[in-house]
């Protein structure tokens, strides 16, 4: 099969480029992209990504697949191989370190404008804050991100602003602090988000939902943030 | 939170909610007038008769102005997405801005024929 890798060291190349490799995969097996990775750099040490748990939970190995960012450990090739060709590229939008590494600064700032963290001034009680099932259960589907960030990185929104625009990522984050009834500075977080760039350059087109590799929904997180802008605004 | 001093209001959601208003004032307006065209005879007395009446031209202005507001939190959006030097982002939303203004003045002097 032919695996078509972008391919950029700033230490010896001017510009990046495209490198086409063959790789022979083995008889009746449906290997994940990121075998075929570590399959390529048995032959050729000097190809850089990252990689971590290898089973979609670290959020390591996040690039584009035939142009659809996904996880690579958790990709099969039936599901993103055509006409037996992989182009294989990392994360739009950010830069580039090193082949299909990206330098995830402006990602991860984004993600702590948000507080992704629980603010309580009250007395710590003796053992935990307590929750009822009901108000855990308003925070299934916004916990589980793992900041892979293929979702910031599909976003045109993101693309254009990445300093001003906080993004699917970091908006979903915001709203699984706001939804947490633990969680006592609400209106400081909703103060903070409340400009024309921050929550407001989502128009919705949801490619965020579409690549997400937890099945996670940022449009409708971000639908939330603007109904509770909206209430406390009107 | 991103501070911005050209946007219409100052904060998200006011554009957001003042984008969304004057759409449904926009799209009341348009099926008004298509409807206008479609079950009445157009001709000038008709035409004249209906910009004749108070409440048509308030609603004609409203709607003027809806387009001004409404272009303006749309042109401010695409600017600020693909102009990304400030001086010339700035020329193009201020020629946006006395582009509505001369409309919406223009408007109002062609409404009530001053």
């Amino acid at each position: 099969m032919l695996v078509s890798l972008y391919r950029y060291n700033p230490e010896s190349d001017n510009a990046p480029y495209m490198q086409d490799v063959e790789v022979d995969i083995p008889e009746g097996k449906d290997l994940m992209v990121l075998d075929v990775l570590n399959l390529i750099k048995e032959r050729d040490p000097s190809m850089a990504y990252r990689r971590s748990c290898r089973e979609g939970v670290c959020g390591s190995d996040g690039m584009n697949m035939n142009g659809t960012n996904g996880l690579a450990c958790i990709t099969p090739m039936s599901q993103v191989v055509k006409n037996n060709k992989l182009v294989l590229r990392p994360l739009p939008g950010l830069p580039v370190i090193r082949d299909l590494v990206v330098d995830m600064s402006l990602f991860y700032k984004q993600y702590e404008k948000v507080m992704p963290y629980l603010v309580n001034d009250t007395p710590a009680p003796a053992i935990e804050r307590l929750q009822t099932p009901e108000d855990r259960e308003k925070l299934d589907g916004l916990y589980e991100c793992i900041l892979c960030a293929c979702c910031s990185t599909a976003c045109p929104s993101f693309w254009w602003n990445p300093d001003k625009f906080i993004g699917p990522s970091g908006l979903l984050q915001a709203y699984r602090f706001l939804a947490d009834s633990r969680d006592t500075a609400q209106a400081e977080r909703l103060a903070n988000l409340d400009d024309p760039f921050s929550v407001f350059r989502c128009r919705g087109i949801m490619n965020c939902v579409s690549v997400c590799p937890k099945g996670l929904n940022p449009t409708k997180a971000i639908g939330h943030i603007r109904n509770l802008l909206l209430q406390r605004a009107t | 939170m991103v501070s911005s001093v050209t946007n219409l209001g100052r904060s998200g959601v006011f554009d957001w909610l003042i984008q969304r208003v004057t759409a449904y004032v926009l799209a009341l307006y348009t099926l008004f007038l298509l409807g206008f065209m479609v079950f009445s005879d157009v001709n000038y007395e008709t035409w004249a008769a209906l910009f004749s009446q108070t409440w048509f031209r308030i609603f004609t202005l409203l709607a003027l102005l809806s387009i001004g507001a409404h272009a303006w939190v749309g042109l401010w959006t695409v600017t600020t997405d693909y102009i990304k030097a400030m001086a010339p982002r700035f020329l193009v939303q201020a020629l946006c801005g006395l582009t509505m203004f001369v409309y919406v003045i223009w408007g109002i002097q062609i409404l009530w024929g001053l």
